[in-house]
């Protein structure tokens, strides 16, 4: 018998709508700092130069974007596989708000100039203690939630979930630590200096990678993909393994960002090491996703739901192949500072955490609404041919361009003397950034249709919230 | 241990590495299950109507390679600086040290043949200057411009005029050693006006569009301020950088805004010293390769 309380679908409705705003604003961003590479006349004022687009752009697609599918999903997640509703709605109700706060305050401080020059920590200290407060509520609906379940064991998918969002908590708290010296000037030095201070960045950075782009993510996968396959998850066992050495070979991987700089060798190798390890746990995730389908692989020819999210899969497993390999000091003597590092980055973010996201996007919106799919599935079909093409595009020129500007950077002469200068390697770049920027306007017209489809679906439907299930016998 | 203030805390981080590994190795082998005969059976637990497990064991080929790496990175933690500041010598100092030796072997001598040569004799010798323009391109070209043309505060190498002179060795010894240009401010000391007046009569130097009350005035006010160093002429003096100001060689410009700037907040700047980082060998030869440029 079904109980008379229905889920708390309010927070994620407004979550997943502006998953998909965000999404196009932050792509968008990404558009004109891809156009001003190719054009730099483009850099029309200072509030509109590279320098500040570029950092509004990786804030607003990780952050804004990405943060809201995280959000959105985890609170729909959560609720239905603990079989209760949302613990705590006005804390909830306070992350939607909150966070859009934050996103807000972000696209007017980072144009101005505001930064803590920190990559992908940019946000000044009070935008620092206000996303700290948020995360900190996050964690108490989130597992508020947990403790009441009904059911005894917790799902695989909110063992992520929760990593990604302690995680995220003390890598925010940590790195951000920083000392204030303005209050009206929003200016703050870091609490770390030299070395320590990269180090302590890079652990941030690369762990911003691994709990937030992938842990969150693999919550997400954990979710949508057996849904939408109708299939049990692969191995129970598998899940068990690649999530405990993930979680705790991911803290170790970030020195890899500073190989060949002033950080001691002993701390290089460290990080070089279990970047390698890491190759393996990655993988557990993407076969368990993929093998989940086995026994339903013809559902791949008509429902783009599902290619979304296993293309997103294929991807997460070619660019954990491709991090581990470019951590390796040889590797990375070539690939570091050139385009290979912005192609492998958006492997991930574009093929893995955008696609993955997109799919799950479009499993929940129906739902939210009392309907059991999109407005029009041929337009997310649409949508998944663009959007693969355009990130296709992307990569391919970058590594094209990264390992052009690695091999140019290091040709000699006979006697020894630099065979190009810095500049010429710039100018050899220009064809694929032209590329890149194709690639990006795909992308972001894929997005542009989500957000038609979306719109004509919402229209008209009220908005549903479904009755709290009962938990199935064998919980009993 | 040099990288902390004590071994303890490297020892604190290493004993954390090798248990993560540790964790690793016992997570694998606590799972290494066989798959048995028959269809794989469900784990027993239902979520959401319909989300399920399997119970499927670890596939053998990512078991593998999960071994594999760990027992690569045990090796290489091992043979390579991992714990502490052990084996140096295959560190990235060494390697740096290494690399850059058989580099000076290798094309040492060919940059030394040229060492004794005079410089315009250098300057004069097509192979020598095409390695000269090489080095140019690489360690001159993003102040000077790629084709030595400079920028606004980058000295024009294509011109004859030469802030530090342009007799060969000279040019040389400003490569070596490098030049400290420090224009010292005279907003105060001439007063808005009077700056004004000075930059009237610094353009009237070239016969620029000037106010000639203004230059009369600042005619004055030149001979007491500014001889010292750019002479009573105006043509400067190249001991001390002064640059000459009756060419048409302009450092920052020559508009009556800039000019004032000039006058009222000075200018500072540096041309790095290049002599310990290339050795003598290269700069000869870019020095011979910046006096070969044609000069305007």
């Amino acid at each position: 018998m079904q109980s008379q309380a229905t889920y708390n679908y309010k927070v994620v409705r407004q979550f997943s709508i502006m998953t998909v705003v965000w999404g196009i604003v932050g792509m968008l961003v990404g558009v004109i700092a891809a156009a001003q590479l190719v054009w730099p006349e483009l850099n029309v004022h200072e509030f509109l130069h590279f320098g500040r687009i570029r950092p509004l752009h990786t804030n607003a697609v990780i952050f804004a974007f990405g943060g809201c599918a995280l959000f959105a999903t985890s609170y729909y997640v959560v609720q239905r596989t603990c079989h209760t509703r949302l613990f705590a709605p006005g804390l909830a109700a306070f992350t939607f708000w909150g966070w859009q706060l934050v996103i807000v305050l972000a696209a007017i401080t980072l144009p101005l100039g505001y930064t803590s020059s920190k990559e992908y920590a940019e946000l000044e200290w009070p935008i620092d203690i206000l996303i700290a407060i948020v995360w900190v509520s996050y964690a108490i609906v989130f597992f508020g939630t947990i403790a009441k379940r009904k059911v005894s064991h917790i799902y695989v998918a909110n063992w992520f979930f929760g990593a990604f969002i302690i995680t995220v908590a003390l890598l925010h708290i940590v790195n951000s630590a920083a000392i204030p010296v303005s209050w009206t000037g929003m200016k703050s030095y870091s609490a770390y200096a030299g070395v320590q201070d990269a180090m302590v960045q890079w652990w941030y950075g690369h762990n911003a990678v691994g709990f937030f782009l992938t842990a969150g993510f693999l919550g997400m996968m954990y979710y949508f993909v057996p849904k939408q396959a109708e299939r049990p998850v692969y191995s129970y066992r598998l899940s068990v393994v690649h999530f405990w050495a993930l979680i705790f070979t991911y803290m170790w991987a970030g020195p890899h960002h500073l190989h060949y700089t002033a950080l001691p060798d002993w701390t290089q190798s460290v990080g070089m090491i279990f970047s390698l390890i890491l190759l393996a746990p990655s993988w557990g995730g993407m076969i368990n996703g993929i093998m989940t389908l086995s026994g339903a692989w013809h559902k791949l020819r008509t429902d783009p739901i599902l290619k979304f999210l296993i293309t997103a899969l294929s991807f997460y497993g070619m660019s954990t192949f491709e991090g581990p390999m470019m951590a390796v000091k040889t590797v990375n003597a070539l690939s570091h500072y050139t385009d290979w590092t912005v192609g492998h980055v958006h492997s991930g973010a574009l093929g893995w955490v955008a696609m993955i996201s997109i799919g799950s996007v479009y499993f929940m919106i129906p739902r939210l609404y009392g309907r059991t799919e999109m407005y029009s599935i041929k337009l997310v079909n649409a949508h998944f041919w663009i959007a693969t093409i355009g990130v296709v595009l992307y990569i391919a020129s970058m590594w094209i361009a990264g390992v052009m500007q690695g091999l140019m950077w290091r040709a000699t002469n006979a006697d020894g003397t630099l065979t190009y200068s810095f500049v010429e390697s710039v100018k050899a770049s220009y064809p694929f950034w032209t590329i890149r920027l194709v690639g990006g306007i795909l992308f972001l017209t894929g997005m542009l249709l989500m957000f038609y489809n979306m719109v004509k679906t919402i229209a008209g439907q009220k908005a549903y919230d479904a009755p709290v299930l009962a938990p199935a016998a064998a919980h009993a | 241990m040099a990288d902390f203030i004590s071994g303890f805390w490297n020892m604190y981080v290493m004993v954390l590495v090798v248990l993560s590994i540790l964790f690793c190795v016992y997570v694998l082998a606590s799972n290494m299950t066989k798959r048995t005969k028959g269809p794989a059976e469900l784990h027993g637990h239902v979520w959401d109507e319909t989300l399920a497990e399997y119970n499927n064991p670890l596939p053998r080929w990512w078991l593998y390679l999960f071994w594999g790496t760990i027992v690569f990175s045990v090796a290489y933690l091992v043979i390579y600086p991992g714990f502490g500041d052990r084996n140096q010598h295959r560190g990235q100092i060494a390697q740096y040290e290494a690399e850059m030796q058989t580099a000076d072997e290798k094309y040492g001598p060919i940059f030394a043949k040229y060492r004794d040569m005079d410089l315009m004799a250098v300057a004069a010798d097509p192979e020598a200057n095409a390695m000269g323009q090489r080095l140019f391109l690489t360690y001159c070209a993003q102040c000077h411009g790629s084709a030595a043309q400079g920028a606004k505060g980058f000295p024009n190498l294509t011109d004859d005029e030469w802030q530090w002179g342009g007799e060969p060795e000279v040019v040389k010894t400003t490569i070596m050693e490098g030049r400290m240009g420090v224009m010292t401010p005279f907003g105060q000391a001439l007063g808005a006006e009077g700056v004004k007046d000075v930059a009237s009569y610094v353009r009237s130097l070239t016969g620029l569009a000037h106010d000639s009350l203004r230059a009369q005035r600042g005619a004055e006010l030149f001979a007491q301020q500014c001889v010292a160093c750019h002479g009573a002429d105006g043509t400067g003096n190249p001991m001390m950088g002064a640059p000459n100001l009756t060419n048409k060689s302009w450092l920052y410009g020559s508009s009556e805004a800039t000019i004032i700037e000039t006058v009222t907040h000075g200018r500072t700047n540096q041309m790095p010293a290049f002599g310990d980082f290339l050795g003598e060998d290269k700069v000869h030869l870019l020095a011979a390769y910046v006096l070969s440029l044609p000069k305007k």
